[in-house]
């Protein structure tokens, strides 16, 4: 190639290559090594952990936690956004700022907060024992803050898009005799549907993945409240390596699959938006 | 199916700004009424208010003799057409037209039958099944107008419809918006900046100005007969000669123009005179001018002249008129139709007048 003859060309060459082996070491080196390491043992590994109890289970609750988190995150997700693009009001720009709280906040100190309020003495614990409701070490708590961690992305998908989308065809749709919630489904949606799919896959890849606030807030009760992230975690503790792995290539799995799926609907979305 | 349109007293603040103050008119049954005006007058406020996509904060919309005020936007049954089309960019062409009839629930066979007569209507029907990308400016917006006439409104509401696009295809599509109004009659309001556009389009003209009605009146009446010192200024071009009120002539240097009777003795006043009323004489005119400088725009020349006092006249003048006169002659000129106004501050800012009027 004659571009790499050329000085400039030449760096170029090295840039590339620095972010090659960058990103290869640092995020394909360690996958590679998951992937070796669970399948080194053979195959019967494989087969005899996902058919454990313990797994089953923490791969069924990981499911749970991860569908009812996106399914709250994205309804309110688009609520939200829609209000933030198309409403003036005043406290509009704290909202909006608040909406990225749990980008900043590490997920231990989500987990400790939630500690606070349904805890043991918490504030809030009081008002649910005295109607024999268990919030914390059991799975409203481990999805409340999964919810919570999990906020932002659909917002924040969604809120570019029905900005440059605009009004008008918002307008349009109820001068045509549409009622709000027609215009909604058959204009607004199908317009922010590539960002919203974006969102939940973001969404789905957040909670799958998601240990230090569930950590804190789970109990650690194994076979109860033990995601599968859990699961690794303990499975390292108590030497059951290989479980651990396969567990680990699990997840791993899924999250390449989402990533696949995201960088699809991310060109989809990018496709549209390049119409006008 | 032709219904008036009657705006009383209309009003709208946003905050503290008033954007529309007290507008008051009636947009005639089967006509077209254009609101014209400079950007930020208000107008498209009122168009917006007479769909109910804003809220009036005082006055009313009565349209044949049903309060529109009091309802929402969904059942007024207004057809709107938005100046950057507003089509819905993910439906086809066909589905865009019909999604009026859709929303009101309308049976899937006469939504077709009506979807196929209004493409046939804008010429349209070989771009059914394209989706708005893939068409051109003025054939989205006569998508947009299909769209919006689909479901047989009351009336027609336009928001500046060909502002987007380029001085051809909007010659084009007011032509033919023309010939589209004559065959429906449906009671049409123009939304418009663009005093050509509302001169040849309207049988009705309402000019605005920061948020209130300066006249309503036909064409020629606000061309001929503009009743404040802005419309003069504003629709069409013309010069302003500014001097004093003496014996119900305004005296401007040696220069007499008459038509002031009406205005005070004395006073300061604005005369407003049409460059196609600055007449070349061969005998003793009314003012004897410079020719600073020729430029032709075809059939007739735009020509600048220096009156004795130093103010510039811009007059149109046909080329068989100007028997080779040339810039740095002296030549008289008479100065036909004066329009006289007090003079206000603002009236100043038209002086130069811009070609092609």
């Amino acid at each position: 190639m004659s571009v790499v003859a050329t000085p400039k060309g030449r760096r170029r060459g090295w840039l590339l290559a620095a972010c090659l082996v960058w990103v290869g070491v640092l995020l394909l080196v360690p996958l590679i090594g998951i992937v070796i390491t669970a399948l080194e043992p053979g195959v019967h590994v494989v087969t005899e952990t996902v058919r454990a109890p313990d797994v089953i289970h923490a791969l069924e609750l990981t499911a749970v936690i991860t569908v009812i988190s996106v399914v709250v995150t994205a309804l309110f997700g688009v609520v939200v956004a829609w209000v933030l693009v198309r409403q003036r009001f005043w406290g509009r720009a704290l909202l909006n700022a608040t909406v990225d709280l749990p980008f900043a906040l590490s997920p231990v100190t989500v987990g400790l907060a939630a500690l606070v309020l349904f805890g043991p003495g918490g504030w809030l614990a009081p008002f649910f024992e005295s109607r024999g409701i268990q919030i914390i070490f059991a799975l409203p708590s481990m999805i409340l803050v999964t919810v919570f961690i999990c906020v932002p992305f659909t917002i924040r998908e969604v809120v570019p898009v029905l900005e440059e989308i605009g009004l008008d065809e918002e307008d349009a749709s109820r001068t045509l005799g549409a009622s709000v919630w027609q215009t909604f489904f058959r204009v607004t949606l199908p317009n922010i549907r590539w960002a919203l799919a974006y969102g939940v896959a973001l969404t789905t890849a957040r909670a799958i993945g998601e240990i230090g606030a569930v950590l804190i807030v789970s109990g650690l009760l194994q076979g109860k409240t033990e995601t599968a992230t859990l699961f690794i975690f303990r499975a390292y503790e108590e030497r059951q390596i290989p479980a651990a792995d396969v567990v680990a290539l699990l997840l791993a799995a899924v999250s390449v699959t989402l990533l696949v799926v995201i960088e699809f609907l991310r060109h989809r979305q990018e496709r549209e938006r390049s119409r006008t | 199916m032709s219904t008036p349109i009657v705006v009383e007293g209309l009003t709208k603040r946003f905050g503290s700004f008033r954007a529309v103050t007290d507008v008051t008119f009636t947009a005639p049954a089967g006509a077209i009424t254009a609101l014209l005006g400079p950007s930020g007058s208000g107008k498209s406020t009122v168009l917006r208010m007479i769909a109910g996509l804003e809220e009036p904060t005082a006055g009313r919309i009565v349209m044949g003799d049903e309060e529109l005020t009091v309802k929402s936007v969904q059942e007024r049954r207004v057809g709107f057409v938005f100046q950057h089309y507003a089509l819905f960019r993910h439906m086809t062409v066909a589905d865009n037209v019909g999604f009026g009839l859709r929303v009101r629930k309308e049976d899937k066979a006469v939504r077709e039958a009506r979807v196929r007569e209004l493409l046939e209507l804008v010429h349209l029907e070989p771009f059914a099944d394209r989706y708005p990308e893939q068409l051109s400016g003025g054939q989205r917006q006569r998508v947009a107008l299909a769209r919006a006439l689909a479901p047989a409104p009351k009336v027609l509401l336009l928001d500046e419809p060909f502002g987007a696009l380029d001085a051809k295809v909007r010659q084009d599509l007011r032509r033919w918006l023309d010939e589209l109004h004559r065959e429906l009659g449906v009671t049409s309001l123009l939304v418009t900046h663009d005093q050509e556009e509302a001169l040849e389009l309207a049988n009705q003209i309402v000019v605005m100005h920061e948020g209130r009605v300066e006249q309503v009146g036909s064409p020629g009446e606000i061309y001929d007969q503009p009743a404040t010192p802005f419309v003069a200024g504003f629709v069409g071009a013309a010069n302003v000669l500014h001097g004093e009120v003496v014996g119900g002539q305004i005296h401007l240097g040696s220069i007499r123009i008459p038509g002031a009777a009406h205005l005070d003795e004395g006073a300061a006043a604005a005369a407003f005179v049409r460059p196609h009323d600055v007449r070349v004489t061969s005998g003793n005119g009314d003012v004897a001018a410079v020719v600073e400088r020729v430029a032709s725009l075809g059939w007739l020349s735009r020509v600048s002249l220096k009156l004795p006092g130093g103010e510039t006249l811009v007059a149109h003048v046909p080329n068989d008129d100007l028997h080779g006169v040339g810039e740095g002659d002296t030549i008289q000129v008479d100065l036909r139709n004066p329009k006289a106004f007090l003079a206000p501050e603002s009236t100043t800012e038209r002086a130069d007048v811009p070609a092609g009027a």
